[in-house]
């Protein structure tokens, strides 16, 4: 091109609108920029506001009326009898074995997925970032329940984890396991194990995404200026990448606890005949009709992951953000 | 006596990209040494094979006699100032300054106190309590200046420090630095690009282009007499002369430099001297910087703000003192 070209003077310092509908409405909009965000917001806070937290409400509404034991309606007045009846044996049975199976999944999760979230985050660049993703994100596009029967017949007594420690020579630490109480049963797939199991493997991908994006967002050269200070890889790791990390471990860990807690298909297909909370919700509010009960039990997981996150803001786990 | 770091025939290969090729260097106990070079000139590379980033793919690396290949960053008492200075986000200024007390097991109170010392040291007494986000440019590179001092390291190593400062903070910086560094005796090792920052504080200055050192000397050696024309023109932007236009002024047929500040402009026709042609002139302040078309060769040259001026497109005619005249080592 040449300067000449560039050089021409015939247009005016201010262009005419485009004119129209549409130019009226850009100009509008480039002036009152909050109305633009108004008509994009309301939409969803209509769905989310009204239909979502509205239905969520009227659900925890009933939790504080009760059943008539002989009749089998609903009496609609205010009690906190449904609450009572939570706290008998059977029902804080299914609340301690729920709570102990999302941490111990959490735990898990976590521990598994900080190793793969730092490989992606730190080292993986082009096709192994692409390949990383697809391997994270690939689970979750297959069906749910296909997974988790594929995992049954994985578990199962006659499956390939069976198969593949009989010709290790290692069947004995499976029986082993297997002869413990409350973890064990008669098979991997009847057991509280094979549901733990299994749960880690569907939520997994929930830990992974947010660490990872958590450990993309440290600075390499804070962990080189650790290192320059002095510190060894084990301090690096407890004193800056682990406390940078938390946010996202965190955030992974809300996923991970709260899914666990409310799922009640995997139990259902694997573990044993113990019931979770989401298993209890299902049937009170089916089979039983027992509709404010089942609601007082799904105030239970709300309740929990707000201590959780009170506790994990006083730890300090959101400094960082 | 030993070298506080020595570089005998150090590489650094990334995949085919040699970005330190077979470099030799030996650093003084207690002196500021500049590396000056263009990006990826392999300057940076070199500070990092100090610091342990690195391992040379072969040569060896001393520092203060003992050989360095091999040690993680970690086990050398040697620290960094980093460009973007890399200070903890998660922690307050004081627990910035004090972490490599907190890693070496110091008690509490031991390095609170040392880290309060540091701060005073580099003028930021009391604000240990902030946090790295709440402070400027220049006050974050100086917390990143305590954090390392407080170590005592045997040398410091400072990777474009000021880089990110306004001009006035960086000059005020620059002495600050300078006088630091005598106070306390340690070797400071500097990397920049800048040519005026080495030059005002550096007591000697290694040129770095292609991975490879061009010259090592003091700022007086490199500027006034560059050994190659990469020195000549990257160090003050000296004019670099062609063997044939040498041959007539000194007899050599070599290439040789002239500092632009060197160049008297005289009007045409007046005595001789080179003819040129005044194609652009700079303002620059306290001097002006004007551009000479001397038959196709390019020449600059800096007057005194104030000279009276030819017109741009004029014939002038260009004297210079045949000692200002430096012929470099560089074959023609």
């Amino acid at each position: 091109m040449t300067i000449a070209a560039l050089n021409s003077t015939s247009a005016s310092a201010i262009l005419p609108g485009s004119g129209g509908i549409r130019g009226a409405l850009s100009d509008l909009f480039w002036r009152r920029p909050q109305l633009l965000l108004f008509l994009m917001l309301l939409p969803p806070v209509l769905w989310l506001g009204v239909v979502y937290i509205g239905s969520l409400f009227a659900l925890l509404a009933q939790s504080f009326f009760s059943i008539d034991e002989f009749s089998g309606l609903i009496n609609h007045e205010f009690t906190l009898k449904t609450y009572g009846d939570l706290f008998q044996a059977a029902n804080l049975d299914i609340i301690l074995r729920t709570v102990t199976m999302a941490v111990l999944v959490t735990l898990a999760s976590a521990v598994i997925a900080f190793p793969i979230a730092y490989y992606a985050a730190r080292y993986a660049r082009g096709r192994w970032k692409a390949l990383f993703y697809l391997g994270v994100m690939l689970p979750l596009w297959s069906s749910y329940l296909v997974k988790i029967y594929a995992w049954k017949l994985i578990l199962a007594k006659e499956g390939i984890l069976t198969w593949l420690l009989a010709k290790l020579h290692l069947l004995w630490v499976l029986d082993g396991w297997l002869s413990l109480p409350v973890v064990g049963g008669n098979s991997l797939s009847v057991s509280a194990t094979g549901t733990f199991i299994a749960f880690v493997y569907v939520w997994l991908p929930f830990m992974i995404l947010p660490v990872q994006a958590a450990l993309e967002r440290v600075p390499g050269n804070l962990v080189e200026a650790s290192s320059d200070l002095g510190a060894s890889p084990g301090q690096t790791f407890r004193n800056v990448l682990f406390p940078l990390a938390l946010p996202g471990i965190v955030a992974g860990s809300i996923f991970t606890f709260s899914l666990t807690l409310g799922d009640y298909i995997i139990p259902q297909i694997i573990g044993t005949s113990r019931l979770f909370i989401g298993q209890a919700v299902y049937s009170q509010q089916g089979t039983a009709g027992n509709i404010p009960l089942a609601a007082a039990f799904t105030v239970v997981p709300i309740v929990i992951m707000g201590f959780y996150l009170w506790g994990a803001k006083r730890m300090g786990a959101f400094d960082a953000l | 006596m030993t070298s506080a770091v020595s570089f005998q025939k150090v590489s650094r290969h990334f995949g085919s990209v040699r970005a330190v090729d077979a470099v030799d260097l030996d650093i003084v106990p207690g002196e500021f040494f500049a590396m000056l070079g263009p990006s990826g000139s392999g300057k940076t590379t070199c500070l990092r094979l100090i610091a342990g980033f690195e391992q040379p793919t072969s040569g060896s690396i001393s520092i203060f006699g003992e050989r360095a290949e091999g040690v993680p960053p970690y086990r050398r008492n040697v620290n960094t100032v980093f460009q973007d200075y890399a200070l903890f986000p998660h922690f307050n200024v004081l627990d910035n300054v004090a972490y490599g007390l907190m890693v070496k097991g110091v008690a509490k109170s031991q390095r609170q106190k040392a880290a309060e010392e540091a701060l005073s040291l580099v003028r930021l007494p009391g604000y240990g309590a902030r946090r790295p986000g709440q402070l400027s440019g220049g006050q974050r590179q100086r917390v990143a200046l305590a954090r390392a001092l407080v170590n005592q390291p045997k040398v410091l190593l400072l990777d474009e420090p000021l880089g990110a400062l306004d001009l006035k903070l960086r000059e005020n910086m620059q002495e600050e630095l300078k006088s630091l560094q005598k106070a306390l005796g340690i070797t400071f090792v500097f990397v920049t690009h800048d040519q005026g920052e080495a030059l005002s504080m550096a007591d000697r200055v290694a040129v770095f282009n292609d991975g490879k050192i061009m010259q090592i000397g003091t700022p007086e050696d490199i500027y006034q007499r560059p050994k190659t024309r990469f020195v000549a023109d990257f160090v003050g932007s000296s004019n670099v002369l062609p063997p044939d236009f040498v041959q007539r002024y000194s007899g050599q047929h070599r290439w040789g430099s002239l500092r632009p500040e060197s160049i008297r402009i005289g009007r045409a026709a007046k005595g001789e001297g080179v003819a040129a042609r005044l194609v652009g002139t700079n303002y620059l302040g306290a001097t002006t910087r004007l551009a000479l078309d001397a038959d196709g060769l390019r020449l600059h040259a800096i007057v005194p703000a104030g000279t009276k001026l030819p017109a741009e497109g004029e014939a002038v005619v260009l004297t210079f003192n045949r000692e200002h005249l430096h012929l470099m080592d560089e074959p023609a």
